[in-house]
Formats: C-alpha cells, sequence, structure tokens
C-alpha cells in the first residue's frame, strides 16, 4: 500500500495498478519460469522504487528551495524599481510601494499553497518555507521603509501633533486705543 | 494611519488639482460672477447744474469724500469722478465758460480745471502761501485780460488772478499783509475793478480796489464800527452786505458806494418782538435778503432801498434753505424745504413777490433717511414757456435725491461712502416648504442650463449661447436668496456709516436688505452732536437660542470729547429693527467684548468709561454671574499714544458711586510700559482678530521637525517711532529716524520681543494672524517701503518630540496654558522690499485656519493685492535645500513680487480704499473680502484653491452623460460577449 500510494502521489496511478494486478498472488499458479526468482525481482523492483522515491524527494526538496528563493530575486526587482521611482509622493511611487507591500503580504497569505505540491513526509519543507516568508517579510520591510522614507507612515513627532489644536489660554485681555 | 497621511493624501490631491488650475487669476468671463462693486460719491456738498444746452443735462457735485463728479439728471448714474486725497478738501465748485469745472481745494491751495464732458483734468496751478485764510473762487463774466477769461481766487491770504486757458497765475496780491480778512469779492459787470471786502480786525470793515489787469491796490477804505463784528456776514446784490455785531443782538447794514461805507445798525428785538438770546446769519447766498437765525426760528431780512430792515418772514429752524437761482428776468427763486411726519414740503418762491409761491409740494419720504439738511434749486423751461423747478435733496443719512414734480425722480445711497465699522450676520435658515410647480420649473431651467454649458464646453455653443451661458450665470438666483446656504457663501455685510445708518448689504450682489437710521445716533434734545463710534455682534445664536434673530450693538457718543455721554442700541440683524437703545450714559472710553455669552447667545461686553470704570453689559443677572466667575481672568489694556504709556488692568470689586450700580466694577492698574518721550512715540497697535480660528498649534518644517508656534489672543504689536520722524515721509534724515516695534503680552505687560529699525519711518500699517505680524514701513536709507515679518515660537514646547509620548497622548500640549508661566519663546525676522505704499493690510481667514493664508494688501491705487504668506517666511533662504523647498520654501528675494493677476480687484479700483474686512465662508478653502472706501468691493477668494469644492462652471451634465454613456457600454458589451459565447458553445 504504501507503495502504490507513494506511485499514486508521482502520477502514474493507473500503470503502477495495472502492474499490482499482475503481480497479485492468483497468478502464482503458474510456476516460475526457469532461472526466475521471485524473491530476487521483488528485490531489486523494491530498491528501484526506493531509488526512484529519494530522487524524487531531493527533486521536490531542490524545487521547493528554488520557490522558497524566488521572492529573493522579486526583492532585488523591487528595490530597483524603489530606488528608480525616488523619494517624493507622487502617483508611480505610490504604486509601486504599495506593490511592494501587497506582493509579500498576498505571498505570505498563500504560503501552504505554494509549497503544497512539494510536501511529502521525507521532505523537510520548514526550511524553505522559513526561507520564504523571511524574504517576504524582507520585502515587506522594504515596502515598509520605502513608505517610512515616501513620509507616509507617521514616525515622527510632526505626525502626532500637526493637527492638535492651540491650548486654551486662561486669561483674556481686550483694549486698545480709545475709541474715537 | 493618523491625519498626517490623510492630509498628505489630501496635497496629493490638491496637487493634483492645482495641475489642472495653473492660472491664479479670473478669466474674462468670471468677472462679477462673485464679485460685485459699487460706485458712491459721498455726501453732497456744492452741486452746479449744467442744464442749458440740449445734450445730456448733468449736474457736478463735490462732497465730502473730496470727490469731484458730474452725475446724470436722468437717473443719478456717475458720468465721471475723481477722488481728490483724503486731505485735498475741496473748498470751492463752479463751472466756467460752460465747458470747464473749476476746482479750488486744499484751503485754497490748488486749483484746478477739468473738462465738463469727459471730466479730463485740464490744467491744475499750485497757489502757495502760508497764512491760512478763507478761500473764495470767483469767476467773473467778461472779465478779460487781452483774449484770456480770468478766474479770481482767494486763498491763503493773498489774491490770485488765473487764466482761464491754462492755469498760469497773471499776478498776486497779497492782502493778508494789508490785514484784511477778505469775505467776498466783487466784480462790476464791465469794469477793470476788483473790490475785495472783509473785516480788519473785528471792529473794522474794509474795502479794497484792485486793478483787475495787474492786481495794483488803488484805492482801500476802512470805517470803524464801535459795536464790533462777530463774523458772520452776507453780501447782498453788489453793494451792500449784512453783518452781526459782536454780541450777536443787532443786524449791521454795510453800504459800499462810489468809495463811500456807511453802516447802521439794527436791533433783532426792533424786528422781532420776542427775540432775546443770540442771531447767527446762515450762510445762504440769497442775494436780496438775509436769512438769520433767532432761537427756534429762521427770519428773513429784507434791506429796503432807504437801508430799512424789513422782515419778510418767519420759519421753523429746522427748514433748509437753497441758495437764490435766478430766472426769468432778473428774478431771485429760493426753495425752502420744511419737514413733517414721513414727508417734506417744497416750497419754491420769489423774492420780490414772496407771498406767492411757485410751488408748494409735498413729497412723502422714507422715515429712515432723515431730515434734509441741503437743497440745491435748478429750473428748467416748460413746453408752455413757464418755469419748472428742480431741486437736489442732501439727507441726514448723506443719500442725494432728485425731486421734480412732486416725485423723486432718482435716490443715491451715498452714506454708503464712508463706512465707518463693518461687520457680517447669517441670514435665517431656509424652511423646506418648496411647492413643487416651483422644483419643476427650475429643474426644467436647471437642465436647460446645463445642456447650454455642456455646448459651451464642448465648443458648439454660438454667440448667442455664450451670451445666453454668461446671462445665466451672471443672474444666478442661488446667489441673491434671502437664506443661508451650504457653503456659507450668503450672509449679511452690516455696515455702520458715519451718518449713524445701518445698512445690511447681501453678499450676494449687494443689494441694500433693510437699512435703518438710528434714533439714538440722532441729534436730539439730549444728544446735541452724535457720533458714531463702533458696533459689535452682540448676540449670534447657532446652539441654544436658534428661534432668535442675531443682533448687532452700535455704540455712539453725544459730542466730540472722550468724555461725552454714550448711548448704545440694539439692532435686529435679520429685520433691521431697533430693539433698545439706551442713553446717553457714562462715557465710553473703550469696548471689550468678552469670550463668554449668557443662554440667551448675547456676548458680555464691558464698556470702560473715563474714569476708568468697567461697565458690564447685558445688565442681567445672569451675566453678572457670569463675569464675576470669571473676573479673576478677565484684563484689559489702554493704549495712550499722547502720553506714550501702555497700560494694563484687571477689574475689582464694585465701584464707589452715589448710586449703587452692581454692574459697574472699579479697575486696577497691573502694570504699565513707559516709552520715552524724548524718542519713541506710538504710532501703530495692531492685534489678533478675536474670532480667528488657528488650527494647529504645531509647523512642520523640513525633515519632519516641529516647531511649536505662539498662540496668544493676547498678543499685542505695537509700533513707536523718533518723536522728530512722526511727520511725513521724507521730513527727516535717516540718522535722527528709527522705528522700534515691540510683541506685547498684554496680561503681564511682558515684552516678548523688541525690534529697532534705524534710519526707518511710518506710517505703520501691520496685521497679526496666527503667531506672526506683518509690517509694513518706510525705509529712507534705501528709499523704498519695507514689509517685515516676525514670526514667534514657543521654545518651552520644542522638547515634545518623543514619538510614543506623543502617540499615547502623555503630554501636556493641549492643556490650558496662563501667561504667567513665562513661556520662553525665539521670534525669526525677516525684512523685504515692497514697491507700493499701502493703505490698509489684513488677511484673510477661513472657518478652520487650515488653508494657507494670503496678505491682502490695499494699494497706493486703490486696489486690493493678494500676496501669499509663503512670501512672508522669515525661513526663506537664498539657497533652500531640497527638504525645504518640498516644504514651499520660496528662495530669498530681496523684494517682494508684484504679480498682476493676483490683484483681487482685477480691473476695478476700491476708490479712497479705507478698509479690508475679511470674513471666512463655512467652506474651508474660501474666504469673504469686502473692501470700502468711497466704492464698496466684494469678492470670494480661495488661497489654496477650492479643494473642497467643484468649481462653478463644472458641468454636470457631461458628467452625467459620461456616466449613461459607461452603463449603456456596459450593457452592450455584456450582450456582445454572451451572444458570442453562445456561438461558441454551438460550435
Amino acid at each position: 500500500m504504501d507503495k502504490g500510494k507513494a506511485i499514486m502521489g508521482s502520477g502514474r496511478r493507473w500503470a503502477v495498478e495495472f502492474t499490482d494486478n499482475s503481480a497479485s498472488p492468483s497468478s502464482r499458479d503458474i510456476p516460475d519460469p526457469p532461472g526466475f526468482t521471485r524473491s530476487s525481482h521483488d528485490q531489486d523492483d523494491s530498491s528501484v522504487s526506493k531509488q526512484k522515491k529519494d530522487s524524487e524527494a531531493n527533486w521536490k526538496s531542490q524545487k521547493a528551495w528554488e520557490v522558497a528563493q524566488a521572492p529573493f530575486k522579486n526583492l532585488m526587482m523591487m528595490g530597483f524599481m524603489m530606488w528608480m521611482a525616488g523619494s517624493t509622493v507622487h502617483l508611480f511611487s505610490i504604486g509601486i510601494t504599495f506593490s511592494a507591500l501587497w506582493q509579500p503580504i498576498s505571498a505570505l497569505q498563500g504560503v501552504g499553497k505554494v509549497f503544497e505540491p512539494y510536501k511529502d513526509n521525507k521532505v523537510d519543507l520548514l526550511g524553505p518555507k522559513l526561507a520564504y516568508i523571511a524574504l517576504n517579510l524582507v520585502g515587506l520591510g522594504l515596502g515598509v521603509w520605502k513608505l517610512n522614507s515616501l513620509g507616509l507612515l507617521p514616525t515622527h513627532a510632526s505626525d502626532w501633533v500637526s493637527s492638535l489644536p492651540p491650548a486654551q489660554e486662561v486669561e483674556y485681555s481686550g483694549g486698545g486705543f480709545p475709541l474715537f | 494611519m493618523a491625519m498626517a497621511i490623510r492630509i498628505r493624501v489630501l496635497l496629493l490631491f490638491l496637487f493634483f488639482l492645482s495641475l489642472s488650475h495653473l492660472t491664479f487669476s479670473l478669466y474674462q468671463d468670471q468677472v462679477g460672477l462673485m464679485d460685485w462693486h459699487q460706485q458712491y460719491i459721498g455726501k453732497v456738498k456744492h452741486a452746479v447744474f449744467h442744464t442749458q444746452k440740449a445734450g445730456r443735462k448733468r449736474v457736478v457735485v463735490s462732497t465730502e469724500e473730496n470727490v469731484i463728479a458730474s452725475l446724470d439728471l436722468r437717473r443719478g448714474e456717475i458720468f465721471w469722478r475723481h477722488v481728490l486725497g483724503s486731505n485735498d478738501t475741496v473748498n470751492e465748485l463752479d463751472i466756467a465758460l460752460g465747458k470747464y469745472v473749476i476746482t479750488l481745494s486744499s484751503g485754497g491751495k490748488y486749483l484746478r480745471a477739468w473738462n465738463l464732458p469727459d471730466g479730463q483734468m485740464i490744467w491744475e496751478s499750485f497757489l502757495p502761501g502760508s497764512t491760512a485764510s478763507r478761500s473764495i473762487l470767483s469767476i467773473p463774466t467778461n472779465l478779460k485780460d487781452g483774449k484770456d477769461d480770468l478766474i479770481l481766487v482767494y486763498g491763503s491770504g493773498s489774491l490770485y488772478a488765473v487764466s482761464s486757458i491754462d492755469g498760469e497765475v497773471l499776478w498776486t496780491k497779497d492782502l493778508a499783509s494789508e490785514g484784511i480778512d477778505v469775505q467776498q469779492l466783487i466784480h462790476r459787470h464791465g469794469s477793470n475793478i476788483i473790490y475785495a471786502l472783509g473785516f480788519i480786525g473785528s471792529s473794522h470793515f474794509a474795502t479794497f480796489e484792485i486793478n483787475a489787469k495787474n492786481g495794483e491796490l488803488l484805492k482801500h477804505d476802512k470805517v470803524r464800527f464801535t459795536g464790533g463784528f462777530c463774523g458772520d456776514i452776507s453780501f447782498l446784490k453788489s453793494d451792500t452786505a449784512v453783518a452781526l455785531d459782536s454780541t450777536r443782538s443787532s443786524l449791521v447794514s454795510v453800504r459800499f458806494r462810489d468809495g463811500e461805507i456807511s453802516i447802521e445798525q439794527v436791533h433783532i428785538s426792533d424786528l422781532l418782538l420776542d427775540s432775546s438770546g443770540v442771531a447767527a446769519i446762515l450762510p445762504y447766498k440769497l442775494i436780496e435778503m438775509v436769512a438769520v437765525k433767532v432761537k427756534e426760528f429762521i427770519i428773513f431780512v429784507k434791506l429796503t432801498n432807504e437801508g430799512k430792515f424789513v422782515v419778510v418772514d418767519q420759519i421753523d429752524h429746522t427748514a433748509i434753505i437753497s441758495d437764490s437761482l435766478s430766472i426769468l428776468e432778473d428774478q431771485q427763486a429760493i426753495a425752502l424745504i420744511q419737514h413733517g411726519d414721513n414727508k417734506i414740503q417744497l416750497t419754491v418762491k420769489l423774492v420780490s413777490d414772496w407771498s406767492n409761491h411757485l410751488i408748494k409740494e409735498t413729497i412723502y419720504m422714507d422715515c429712515q433717511r432723515g431730515l434734509a439738511q441741503r437743497i440745491f434749486l435748478n429750473n428748467y423751461v416748460r413746453t408752455d414757456r413757464s418755469s419748472g423747478f428742480r431741486a437736489l435733496i442732501v439727507m441726514e443719512d448723506h443719500s442725494l435725491l432728485l425731486v421734480q414734480q412732486r416725485e423723486i425722480v432718482w435716490s443715491r445711497e451715498d452714506g454708503l461712502a464712508s463706512i465707518v465699522e463693518v461687520t457680517t450676520s447669517e441670514l435665517p435658515l431656509e424652511k423646506d416648504s418648496v411647492s413643487v410647480a416651483t422644483v419643476e420649473h427650475s429643474l426644467l431651467e436647471w437642465l436647460k442650463g446645463h445642456v447650454l454649458k455642456l455646448k459651451g464646453t464642448l465648443m458648439l455653443a454660438n454667440p448667442d449661447d455664450i451670451a445666453a451661458i454668461q446671462k445665466l450665470r451672471l443672474q444666478s438666483s442661488e446667489k441673491n436668496k434671502m437664506t443661508r446656504d451650504h457653503n456659507g457663501f450668503r450672509k449679511l455685510i452690516i455696515v455702520l456709516t458715519r451718518a449713524g445708518k445701518l445698512f445690511a448689504l447681501h453678499t450676494g450682489d449687494g443689494q441694500i436688505v433693510w437699512s435703518v437710521l438710528l434714533n439714538s445716533l440722532r441729534k436730539s434734545q439730549t444728544c446735541e452732536a452724535p457720533n458714531v463710534l463702533t458696533l459689535h455682534q452682540w448676540q449670534v445664536p447657532h446652539h441654544h437660542a436658534l428661534d432668535e434673530n442675531p443682533s448687532i450693538l452700535v455704540l455712539g457718543r453725544c459730542g466730540p470729547n472722550l468724555d461725552s455721554p454714550g448711548v448704545y442700541s440694539i439692532v435686529d440683524a435679520n429685520t433691521g429693527k431697533e430693539l433698545n437703545s439706551v442713553g446717553p450714559f457714562h462715557s465710553i472710553v473703550q469696548i471689550i467684548p468678552l469670550p463668554h455669552t449668557d443662554s440667551r447667545e448675547q456676548r458680555l461686553h464691558l464698556l470702560i468709561d473715563k474714569d476708568w470704570h468697567a461697565h458690564l453689559y447685558p445688565r442681567s443677572p445672569e451675566a453678572l454671574a457670569i463675569f464675576q466667575r470669571e473676573v479673576g481672568n478677565i484684563y484689559w489694556y489702554s493704549v495712550e499714544a499722547d502720553n506714550g504709556i501702555l497700560r494694563g488692568h484687571a477689574a475689582k470689586e464694585n465701584c464707589i458711586l452715589q448710586l449703587p450700580d452692581e454692574y459697574c466694577f472699579g479697575t486696577r492698574n497691573l502694570w504699565s510700559i513707559v516709552f520715552p518721550s524724548e524718542s519713541e512715540r506710538i504710532i501703530a497697535t495692531a492685534t489678533r482678530k478675536l474670532n480667528e480660528a488657528v488650527h494647529t498649534q504645531a509647523k512642520v518644517v523640513a525633515d519632519q521637525d516641529v516647531m511649536y508656534k505662539y498662540i496668544s489672543k493676547n498678543l499685542l504689536f505695537i509700533a513707536t517711532v523718533a518723536p522728530q520722524a512722526a511727520g511725513d515721509i521724507g521730513s527727516v534724515t535717516p540718522d535722527e529716524s528709527w522705528l522700534v516695534v515691540y510683541l506685547v503680552d498684554t496680561i503681564t505687560g511682558r515684552i516678548l520681543h523688541r525690534m529697532t529699525h534705524y534710519g526707518s519711518q511710518g506710517p505703520v500699517h501691520a496685521v497679526v494672524s496666527e503667531n506672526w505680524v506683518v509690517y509694513h514701513y518706510f525705509n529712507l536709507r534705501a528709499h523704498r517701503y519695507e514689509m517685515s515679518v516676525i514670526e514667534i515660537y514657543d521654545q518651552s514646547r520644542a522638547d515634545n518630540k518623543d514619538v510614543l509620548k506623543l502617540v499615547l497622548g502623555k503630554h501636556n500640549l493641549t492643556s490650558a496654558i496662563s501667561a504667567y508661566t513665562r513661556t520662553e519663546v525665539v521670534t525669526k525676522q525677516q525684512s523685504y522690499f515692497f514697491s507700493h505704499s499701502v493703505k490698509a493690510i489684513s488677511t484673510t481667514s477661513t472657518a478652520k485656519g487650515i488653508t494657507s493664508k494670503q496678505l491682502l494688501i490695499g494699494t497706493v491705487g486703490d486696489q486690493v493685492l493678494a500676496l501669499d504668506k509663503r512670501f512672508l517666511d522669515p525661513r526663506r533662504t537664498l539657497n533652500p535645500t531640497q527638504a525645504e523647498k518640498e516644504e514651499g520654501i520660496i528662495p530669498l528675494t530681496d523684494s517682494l513680487p508684484i504679480i498682476p493677476q493676483s490683484y483681487v480687484t482685477h480691473a476695478l479700483k476700491v476708490e479712497g480704499l479705507r478698509g479690508i474686512v475679511t470674513v471666512p465662508a463655512k467652506l474651508e478653502s474660501t474666504t469673504l473680502v469686502f473692501a470700502h472706501g468711497v466704492d464698496l468691493f466684494f469678492t470670494r477668494l480661495a488661497p489654496s484653491k477650492t479643494y473642497d469644492s467643484l468649481t462653478e462652471d463644472f458641468s454636470y451634465a457631461l458628467l452625467l452623460i459620461t456616466i449613461v454613456a459607461l452603463v449603456v457600454a456596459i450593457f452592450v458589451t455584456w450582450i456582445l460577449s454572451e451572444r458570442k459565447e453562445l456561438q461558441e458553445k454551438w460550435r
């Protein structure tokens, strides 16, 4: 069953089942041809599938790492775009900044989905996932930093006092020149 | 993500808006959309009719506002008008040769000739002289020097003969050195001799004969009158005069025939039975009679050929008399006006036939115009060859009326040329009961209008349509409604004129909504010489007493001195009804509106009298309770310019009077600042407007840094100059002239800032707003006007920079502060050249104080210039950094730019500009501006453009059509795509 399940995962479902069926005990009545030892064949077969399985796991983890590293390219791209956009507030720079913020956030929301194809008992996805999250967080940080450098984050005292009403005065005074 | 982001996004939005609105000024077709302009002339004091020719009939007038104008006699419109300087008083006015208007002004110093049809100046002569004397203008008929007609002028003690062609002074004769005080110049037809008649001292009457060719003194005679003359004299015909003796109890007739002077004296008691008391000769030119006021009567006295006085008539002293007018066959006609209730009686009589009258008409007169004050008579020839008369009447409220055939042909509200004080009032709320019919009608109109506008925007309109669009925009009924509008553009401007009349003008088109001549400010038994002082908002209902109308407090004084008793009136601002009038009572030296209102939203006011007692108004127990609760925090200050002292006062316990008065409080002197009289003299002060709204106390500077503004309502700007530099510009050298400015806290008397401008001189015009002062003065060294700005910042708050504390609200920035905490302040100052002299200066004010500010400067050309406050920013530098540029700091230049498009008054002039008043509209971006002088001008301004509303010419129809078209397009494409999909499936 293990085998079947594993093969099933590999996407060759029907072929495997047919071979399974052909190797079912119902055909044991027929004696094996001379020189054929079933046990060795079985052994051989299992070792081959094991080998296959290993290579697939390797391939998966490799892929997962690739996926995990994908945001890095994005990051470089974003950085370049941000540098191009400059530090003044206008439509282009705001658009870039918001896309720089949105991409990591949406990527973080879909972490599970991105790594689903590489899910495997044998494959440790924690590393790639963490790397992926970390890179996206860096991207997010870059976006936030850009937002701040554009002056759109309330990180300065000026952002908090700019709408403070003037203080009330306790005393009141009026007067002037004598009326004429 | 707080306010800052929203503001930044708003700014971004603004930036895009401003891209589409690069021009700051108006387009040509926007003139008159939101501004209006009214022209006035002031109270008429001379009038000369010009009606002989068949052409345009006109009357040339001069007024107390120093205006010379030519008015259309048919409609009262101004043909042309000239406003002379504020100290160039017109003394005499006449028409010469039927084509020149001759004026004598500045006490006989300036003689000018103006072209009668178009008002262009033909020539001007300066007649020098130093002795002050009365000024006489005499234009003799047929006195020629060669081909040149002569004009005789007596002014500054000398007699001048001036050519009427080019204004050249032909000869001068100094008569003051002969000791004569000339009262009249007489030239007999056909002779070459001019007679100058007048008094020498108080007991001699003298005649001087002067050769008209060269000014040579031919002969002089004088005669002594033992009783002495009091100065009143009236000249009859050409050889007789009637004067009053020094006791004002007898009339003296003076005849000067053939070089001989004879004097005769008659006691008034001989003429009139009950004539105790003093008499006065009224200054009317009646030619054959003299009008004498005795007690409650005016008597007309004729002099017979034998030299006997005969009393012709006796009328009530309130009657008004015109100068005599010669009509057919050398007859003299005189007009009289007698007053009745709501009407006047106009009588025209011939002097030679006093018992009959040519005209006796009763004319209904609006009682809000008061009594008639002057009358000018003119005649015309009717179709049946008889004489008809028209009269120009000047009323108590300074309005001008033309009366002809029992009708008021036209009237002019010329009282509005002399506005003393301005305030505004809200219109009543709209009642929501609009009938359906009007809505449907207006809907159709609305659609039509928008279709027209759409045509205009799509460039499809033909000239007729364009005219219709323009008309539609100008006549928008919306702006003249008598109710409050959502944007707060519709208000009443309440103005108080010098005549004591209150007008309410609608901001939409300047129409007079109501006007009232205040009874308390009229001459009466108890109030002999009333003059108006000021007006204040008394009751502004907005929270509690919403069902009550707003009201206005008007203050006046019975007499010219500070200690004269005061009067006040409270007037309903919606209807103009005088609700309450009190007085005369204690004197009024100062009025202080307090920042407290009672439950009916009546503002508490303190009136300070000359003994420095503070009287509380309104006089109600509730107001008293409020005042007594707040009394510890109420202060007042007085500026004594004569002594050079600034004093601070506070109220103490009730004052000690003969009659106990619980609403009267004594005051005690807290502090005084004495300016040394040998080096400084106070010339100007300025304070913040009481109702000014300030949005924030922080100013964000480059690099996100914060500066805290020092915002205090008790900040007083005061400017002093060196005493020798108090005169005109150029009267002193730069070395002996200086200007010192102070910023004083009026609670504690603490001087926050002091600054000396060496080599500078007044006049100083200043405006204080938020935490800055801008003032204008003359720099003698640079020979140019300068403007300076002082900004004042609170240094003791500068440490509040910890974001976390600010986020958590752990700061004391908004807690109430006292002036006694002695805040540490820093000031920043910068000066710039400004090429104009200034008549008035003001600043825009908006509802919340968020919108950036503009300075409104009344220039010497009687226009209003809007100048961005950003140009007067002490943080300007020659090379601002990138961050500073982003903040909007303009690179420093030595002079302030005058951009022609930023004249608020565009092509118009507000002649004789005196004041600029700004009022916030409800719409934050917009401020209403009212400029007044001889003319009135109103407009609304948006210093940062109208970022919070769509423009007037925004095409709603275009928007609607676009939306409809989009919806249709969506449906069409949807149907098409459905069909295509179906076809795909069938394939």
